[in-house]
């Protein structure tokens, strides 16, 4: 038959030769291999007290961001909705009352803000969206859980350690992204 | 009343604490050697292997040892159940049973007493290793054949004529051993090679025979035929769960240890530390002291056949059943009669210096 191509390389099968059939050379050269690998450098990574580096563009879980002064910057202005083409975000605005301009930046804010982190596809574009800074996308990955309802994140889990009265888990929770220029 | 008096009893508590620290240590060897199995495939296979339960992993057999008990035990219901569960047990009784004849050290004196670190010096020991060997098949066949599974059959038969096959082989080698030794006891064996040169230099083609057959009663990777996981589904212990088929594996690493034994014995010299004059040392440091140290001698000689155990499982692959058979009846067994042929002459000649 006429091969299709020219890689086709006929198989032998002449009878082995006496030095292979006495197959003790052949078996002390794969022996001779397997014992160098013992001393070969292991590429594992012990995964809880090793990690990776992330790539600096990496998206993770988002985050809702503070100010310096601890206040949410978020003003459920609503862009973030918008432009997510998962429809993953939902959100409820409320209005500041006087008295709590230490808990929000502006008049209004978002008494209600949930992520479906099913739907989410980790695309970013709430990020690019939003006008003041206040969501973005982290180096954390989510969790999994065996309860579908765990996985709409509200505030509790969404929203940033305050800076003030916890600086190392918020700054744990910022991560090493670099700062975005806006 | 009678009999009372004339038994000697600090022989039996001698030998009933020998038998339960032989017993514990070969048991403890064993579930160290699922441990170090899994290490030596994983460093060989570029991987770390278990490092979580304790430090490096070593409480890793413990905890298979305990998934294993807490394991649904399962009976299939049209097996034999008697021979199903007596199966396990003789693959265990056997493995154990071996170890009765091997000289672990020479003697410790103590209570005013020589005491021999060997269960029982019969002086057939070769001959009762190959009797005790050889019914380690009926574990495998009883299992296999009472699963009432035509795959356990299968491989409970392969097995079996794979065990008898090889030792034929292993005997012939083992006759051409005994023409230079000219005693069947290990013991004597292992005082002939003491501070002396070991059989091995002697009989190198009868050592890679035995070596070769010893993998092969073991049921180790290249002749692990009978528990063909791709072909069979696991051969003789398919049906098997829980603890008894724990008692099968336990009862291969068992049977590596012991016949690394009597491999360092026959072949190597057996406790006798290398490069020293043994008596000397014992004159000089004390009788006690020089027990201990070949105690660990032979361990690390036994410790280096299991590592080479493990190194050839995880180079070589699984021979075909018809390579196995060419390689045991048309290989091995001529190699095997050649040696004891030509070790015949090369004794006589000695002996009468002259044909």
């Amino acid at each position: 038959m006429q091969a299709l191509t020219s890689k086709a390389k006929q198989v032998e099968r002449k009878p082995m030769t006496f030095w292979e059939k006495l197959y003790i050379p052949a078996i002390a050269k794969g022996m001779y291999i397997t014992f160098g690998h013992i001393f070969k450098k292991k590429p594992t990574i012990s995964y809880p007290e090793q990690t990776r580096p992330f790539s600096p563009v990496f998206r993770g879980v988002q985050v809702l961001n503070r100010d310096e002064e601890g206040r949410e910057r978020c003003t459920a202005c609503g862009l973030c909705a918008v432009a997510c083409p998962a429809e993953a975000i939902t959100m409820e605005a409320a209005e500041r009352l006087p008295g709590e301009e230490n808990l929000y930046r502006e008049e209004k804010y978002a008494v209600k803000y949930e992520i479906n982190m099913l739907r989410c596809i980790f695309c970013g574009l709430c990020e690019e969206a939003c006008p003041k800074d206040a969501v973005y996308l982290s180096e954390t990955m989510v969790p999994s859980n065996y309860n579908r309802k765990t996985f709409i994140y509200g505030k509790q889990e969404l929203l940033i350690p305050n800076p003030l009265t916890d600086p190392e888990a918020f700054a744990k929770a910022k991560g090493n992204r670099p700062e975005k220029n806006s | 009343m009678h009999i009372f008096l004339t038994i000697d009893w600090f022989v039996i508590i001698e030998k009933a604490i020998l038998i339960s620290v032989i017993i514990g240590v070969s048991l403890l060897v064993a579930m160290y050697e699922t441990y170090a199995e899994r290490k030596v495939a994983a460093v060989i296979q570029d991987r770390h292997g278990p490092n979580r339960a304790g430090p490096f992993g070593i409480f890793q057999p413990l905890a298979d040892g305990l998934k294993l008990f807490m394991k649904e035990e399962i009976v299939p219901n049209l097996s034999n159940k008697f021979l199903f569960i007596l199966g396990p047990g003789v693959a265990m009784l056997t493995a154990m049973m071996t170890s009765a004849v091997v000289p672990w050290s020479g003697n410790i004196h103590a209570f005013g007493r020589d005491i021999p670190l060997q269960i029982a010096d019969v002086n057939i020991g070769i001959l009762y290793i190959f009797g005790v060997v050889s019914m380690g098949v009926y574990g495998v066949m009883i299992g296999g054949w009472a699963s009432n599974n035509k795959f356990s059959l299968l491989a409970a038969i392969r097995g079996a004529s794979q065990i008898i096959s090889y030792e034929l082989a292993m005997g012939l080698t083992l006759i051409a051993v005994l023409m230079l030794t000219g005693s069947l006891s290990l013991r004597t064996i292992v005082e002939q090679q003491l501070d002396n040169t070991y059989y091995v230099a002697y009989q190198p083609l009868g050592f890679l025979i035995f070596l070769v057959c010893a993998f092969a009663e073991c049921n180790r990777t290249p002749f692990d035929l009978s528990e063909a996981e791709s072909e069979l589904n696991f051969g003789y212990h398919q049906e098997y769960s829980s603890m008894k088929l724990g008692f099968y594996l336990f009862a291969e690493y068992v049977n590596m240890f012991i016949s690394s034994a009597v491999m360092a014995t026959i072949f190597w010299g057996g406790y006798d530390i290398p490069f020293l004059n043994d008596v000397n040392f014992g004159l000089h440091h004390g009788q006690n002291l020089l027990a201990a140290l070949e105690a660990i001698c032979l361990f690390l000689k036994i410790c280096i056949f299991v590592f080479f155990f493990m190194w050839v499982r995880w180079t070589v692959p699984r021979f075909r059943y018809d390579q196995l058979m060419n390689l045991g009846w048309k290989t091995l067994i001529p190699l095997a009669i050649l040696n004891m042929l030509v070790t015949g002459f090369v004794v006589l000649y000695h002996h009468i210096g002259h044909f």
